[in-house]
């Protein structure tokens, strides 16, 4: 158990490392969702009115609107980078040195898509802190409430990355992937318009939207944001997250997956 | 016996990689897995780390069945990838580190361990340099050090010399017989260059998936230089 204890910091801490000396990774995390919320939130909000509906107990602002899904689109972006990183030749070779480690491999991916969550919550929360420097405010509560369904939702993304990476050759297919991964993942969920007035354009949009576990990531953040409790949001994420983690072992299984295929 | 592989086979889909592959290697040995290009000798790799599991046959490391104890096998085990697997932005000692870490040493211990070796390696005052900054020989022999943290009874090396010039190229080669008898670690050394090679070592030789022969070197060769025997076997097969 020590063991496992002790290789876990080491692989948080390594990719704690790293991102210190991807500064340009940091800036371009931070820049992408400020982007959105100061840029295509203003131009929006006046096209896009927004009633009361819960967790908001008032009429807001479609800025306040977009925050979670701005922190769900960090988790997604970093959940999907730190894996495309892991399809690089010399990323591989680092990943073949954590597969010899003697220690269970579930282990091992599960200590390595933490490291990379918290890289991002560390990023979610930087983004919040340029926010409330705009004035998009939050209950202060809701700061530390948030804290939970980030991790949650940060380990679901990364599991999928992850499990992506397991099963592609080649960078060029993951770029692929990515275009058919990240973009409807982002555009078919909760983030930029809430589901019901995705249900006045069309029926079958609005249930791909709430069968995408984006979505319910993104509506667990919501909620937690503003100290309330979605039930409903976190079973989906965390079925989601045990499925995409039980893929990622699968293929990262010395028998399948990616490593015989490249054989 | 040290590391022992037997009747292994391996193949992708219906294109056969190793066929009846059983050799083994006695503690403290230096074997060389002796084979051209496309010989097999990565899949052997490959199936000795763990990174594709065997569909036929056993592994044995220092007494422990890959399949039956995995852990304690891979525990016991020291690899040199053929490609580099250092993280070039962290110094070679932070590198070191984490690879001790991921066998559980850590603190002192680990510390302790890590100068040990690389005094051994010669890269006592490198260890605050960044991977980045250091050649592709120095680079190596952390490697190597790395691979040794842990104490592994058996050592194995991927063509550990790709890459490198020939003074280094012997410098690591003549290093690494020298651990073998100081420090009883059982070697195995995958090359397709036969000066890398010294008449006490064992050479397993590979061709086309194949034991084509497995025995002391000198015993082997007989009065022909291990290069002309080298092509003879496999070209004589080709």
């Amino acid at each position: 158990m020590r063991h496992a204890l002790i290789a876990m910091r080491a692989i948080v801490l390594r990719e704690a490392l790293r991102f210190v000396h991807q500064r340009e990774r940091f800036i371009a995390a931070l820049v992408r969702p400020l982007v959105w919320l100061l840029v295509f939130a203003a131009g929006f909000r006046a096209a896009l009115g927004l009633s009361i509906s819960p967790p908001y107990q008032t009429y807001i602002t479609y800025e306040t609107y977009i925050v979670p899904g701005l922190c769900g689109m960090i988790l997604l972006f970093n959940g999907m980078q730190s894996s495309l990183s892991l399809v690089y030749d010399r990323e591989m070779g680092s990943m073949r040195l954590l597969l010899t480690a003697p220690l269970s491999r579930t282990w091992l991916l599960f200590s390595k898509l933490l490291g990379s969550t918290i890289i991002s919550i560390l990023q979610v929360y930087a983004f919040l802190l340029v926010a409330w420097l705009f004035d998009i405010t939050l209950p202060p509560l809701g700061y530390i409430a948030v804290l939970p369904a980030l991790v949650l939702g940060g380990m679901m993304l990364g599991a999928l990355g992850l499990a992506l990476s397991s099963f592609i050759k080649q960078l060029e297919n993951f770029a692929g992937v990515m275009n058919f991964v990240i973009f409807p993942m982002f555009f078919l969920s909760s983030a930029l318009y809430p589901l019901w007035k995705m249900a006045e354009s069309s029926e079958l949009l609005h249930d791909i939207c709430a069968a995408n576990p984006f979505t319910h990531a993104v509506e667990l953040i919501r909620f937690a944001l503003y100290v309330e409790w979605n039930g409903m949001a976190l079973l989906w994420t965390a079925l989601a997250t045990a499925a995409f983690m039980a893929f990622a072992v699968w293929g990262y299984d010395p028998a399948r997956g990616m490593m015989t295929r490249k054989g | 016996m040290s590391l022992q592989v037997s009747d292994l086979a391996f193949s992708y889909g219906s294109k056969t990689a190793l066929d009846n592959v059983s050799f083994a290697v006695e503690r403290g040995r230096f074997a060389a897995l002796l084979g051209p290009n496309g010989a097999g000798k990565s899949t052997l790799f490959s199936l000795l780390t763990r990174l594709f599991v065997t569909q036929a046959g056993t592994i044995c490391i220092a007494g422990h069945d890959l399949k039956v104890s995995p852990l304690a096998a891979m525990a016991d085990l020291g690899v040199v990838f053929q490609q580099t697997t250092l993280d070039l932005d962290l110094t070679v000692r932070q590198n070191l580190r984490y690879f001790a870490a991921l066998h559980g040493i850590s603190g002192r211990v680990a510390d302790r361990r890590i100068d040990a070796a690389l005094e051994r390696l010669g890269m006592a005052e490198r260890a605050a340099e960044k991977a980045r900054g250091l050649n592709g020989g120095h680079r190596r022999r952390t490697e190597i050090a790395r691979a040794l943290l842990h104490d592994p009874k058996v050592l194995l090396l991927d063509e550990p010399t790709v890459g490198l010039d020939a003074p280094t190229r012997a410098a690591l080669t003549q290093h690494i017989h020298d651990l073998c008898s100081d420090t009883g670690v059982t070697v195995l050394w995958a090359t397709h260059l036969t000066d890398e090679v010294l008449d006490s070592d064992q050479v397993i030789l590979l061709h086309r998936g194949r034991v084509l022969a497995d025995g002391r070197c000198d015993a082997l060769r007989g009065a022909a230089p291990l290069t002309e025997y080298f092509a003879h076997m496999t070209g004589a097969s080709a």
